[in-house]
């Protein structure tokens, strides 16, 4: 019995796998970050609706997620991807310079190739008991924060960079001051997990610290699963733009004859329906009727972008953390 | 042995306290939590379209990998334990290779050669022959991880069983193949039973080589531990939980079927 059912289950999938091998690009691989899942369900479902809406033929689409490092590499190394939707401009780039990406990438698309965009805020214990407002609050030494480590973690490079730009408005770019100012905010860290689900846990269920630094597109995903009645989201003063970059993998869709409903993908993601379900599930959108209608969910916030203040991120990958950077001088000395 | 009963006392206390909190406290909260929203909830998200291509391609990978491994495994073990050639030792250590090495560092290795960098990446993309992120990979990651389980239990059985048997069968005029099925192959079904088991579980709980070389698309190439993976990463708790609960009802069925030999055939036979 047991042997009956497992062979059934072996010729479905490779009944699966063959008709999706001798298939036309009737399906297109989205690879993405490790916690866009969701949100890519909803968005495919729409698409794929308004496609066939639109007279185009069925379409699926398939989706990758990982950490978008790792997607970058798993693309370069043959992994076939039609799209990409990363967390990281640096990530898309990486396929730009192998050739994998349009050179003029961030062209392509409206708004530098970036439909949507998030930024670090403090997630907070119910009530905010230590009063938790602004980045210098973050500085006291009552308060203990949990953030993953900047060098493994890109959420906490923006945290990092974030507060960094914080600083050097508030010091008038006085580097000694600065550099104070950050390095007090990471001797605040009781410890530095390596990736930004860690440190969701240490924060939501160990229990430790009084403010979890990530992403305001992260944070409703955490109080819908631990509770929304047991954290605040508090919107500093001012924070970091973290551009979630798009792009065509045109070395794989050029081959596979499916750049055009790729395309159509991605600029689905601009559209008024695109767009609603972006902030839906927690991010800012650039449409300016639909960022109009979630205004209550997205409190006003002051952003500065990495080319303002860093002078691009091959600069401040150089600067801040790369070796001998000024991140790894501050954690040396915390 | 030297030391007193308050010795021997002492030393199982650690190792009942270390077991309580590493293998059976870790291993009861996956239950627990699994079920903690209820049946409902547990088989809803076991339901999952996703988590149930999951468990397919998992168990489509056992399926090939465990037979391949099995054959090897005899197929080793006997050359090793039957005969004396040269480079012998060396096959040995080659075979309990991974063993030693990190499911990652395998995984990795995979990429080198046949990634779309690697030494074969251009000739198989000319070709058109994917290998990397599609179940071929899959099935070559967990093929090598789990590669020495069988040979490793035969190896010392059928070497402590010795040529003797198959001798005796040879004289009374047994050919080759016939002697293996029906001398050898006896001897060693229990610790051939054993082998398989083990190497079916490994297959089915490999995660750091499938990791590197899955590509990780949902529904296609996630096999059961990545969907588990993903799932936490989502903020899916329910969804996780339940998934890891599969995995470790293999692992305690494993765990019966082992004990269940090891009782059929006492200590001696099954493996250690």
């Amino acid at each position: 019995m047991r042997r009956l059912s497992l062979l059934t289950a072996a010729a479905f999938v490779a009944l699966g796998l063959a008709s999706a091998s001798a298939a036309e690009p009737d399906k297109i691989l989205n690879a993405s970050y490790d916690v866009s899942r969701e949100l890519f369900v909803a968005v495919n479902k729409a698409f794929v609706e308004a496609h066939q809406k639109a007279g185009g033929q069925a379409i699926k689409i398939d989706q990758s997620h990982a950490g978008s490092s790792k997607q970058a590499r798993a693309i370069l190394e043959g992994l076939k991807a039609d799209v990409v939707t990363f967390n990281q401009f640096t990530d898309v780039q990486t396929l730009a310079d192998k050739g994998f990406v349009a050179a003029d990438w961030q062209k392509k698309f409206p708004n530098d190739a970036s439909p949507y965009y998030s930024l670090p805020v403090f997630l907070v214990r119910a009530g905010n008991p230590k009063g938790i407002k602004d980045w210098n609050d973050l500085v006291r030494d009552d308060v203990k924060i949990v953030l993953p480590n900047p060098k493994t973690s890109g959420n906490a490079r923006y945290s990092y960079l974030a507060a960094t730009a914080y600083a050097k408005e508030a010091f008038g770019n006085d580097d000694a001051k600065v550099e104070a100012f950050v390095k007090k905010l990471l001797s605040n860290v009781p410890v530095f997990d390596t990736g930004g689900r860690a440190a969701t846990t240490t924060f939501v269920e160990r229990e430790v610290g009084d403010v979890l630094l990530t992403f305001e597109a992260e944070t409703s995903g955490i109080r819908k699963e631990f509770g929304a009645d047991k954290f605040d989201v508090v919107v500093p003063s001012v924070s970091l733009l973290a551009d979630f970059p798009v792009a065509v993998v045109e070395k794989v869709t050029e081959k596979r004859g499916s750049t055009k409903i790729a395309t159509d993908y991605l600029n689905f993601l601009y559209t008024p329906e695109g767009q609603t379900i972006l902030a839906e599930n927690g991010n800012r959108v650039r449409d300016p009727a639909v960022a109009e209608k979630f205004a209550d969910k997205f409190p006003k916030v002051r952003l500065v972008t990495v080319d303002e203040v860093f002078g691009g991120w091959a600069a401040v990958n150089k600067q801040q953390f790369g070796a001998d950077g000024v991140l790894d001088r501050l954690l040396a000395g915390s | 042995m030297k030391g007193g009963a308050g010795g021997r006392r002492l030393v199982l206390a650690i190792v009942l306290v270390l077991t309580l909190f590493v293998v059976i406290a870790p291993v009861s909260v996956v239950l627990v939590e699994g079920l903690s929203r209820g049946v409902g909830a547990f088989f809803g998200a076991l339901g999952e379209e996703d988590t149930l291509a999951a468990i397919r391609l998992s168990i489509v990978t056992a399926l090939v990998v465990v037979p391949i491994n099995t054959l090897f495994g005899i197929a080793a073990a006997w050359s090793i334990a039957k005969f004396t050639f040269p480079g012998r030792k060396l096959l040995l250590s080659v075979i309990e290779l991974p063993f030693s090495v990190s499911p990652i560092v395998a995984g990795i290795a995979y990429l080198f050669v046949y990634g779309g960098q690697g030494l074969l990446g251009p000739f198989l993309e000319e070709h058109d022959i994917k290998i990397m992120f599609a179940l071929p990979g899959i099935i070559l990651a967990s093929t090598f991880v789990t590669a020495p389980f069988v040979a490793r239990e035969l190896i010392p059985l059928m070497q402590l069983q010795g040529n003797d048997d198959e001798e005796a069968a040879a004289t009374l005029g047994a050919r080759g193949f016939q002697i293996f099925r029906r001398v050898t192959l006896p001897n060693i079904r229990w610790g051939l039973v054993y082998g398989i088991i083990l190497c079916n579980a490994r297959v089915l709980g490999e995660f750091g080589a499938v990791s590197i070389v899955s590509g990780t698309i949902r529904g296609e190439t996630n096999t059961l531990p990545l969907q588990i993976e993903l799932l936490y990463h989502d903020y899916n708790t329910a969804g996780a939980f339940a998934a890891a609960s599969v995995l470790t009802l293999v692992a305690l069925l494993t765990l019966a079927a082992k004990v269940a030999l090891e009782a059929k055939v006492g200590r001696g036979q099954a493996g250690r």
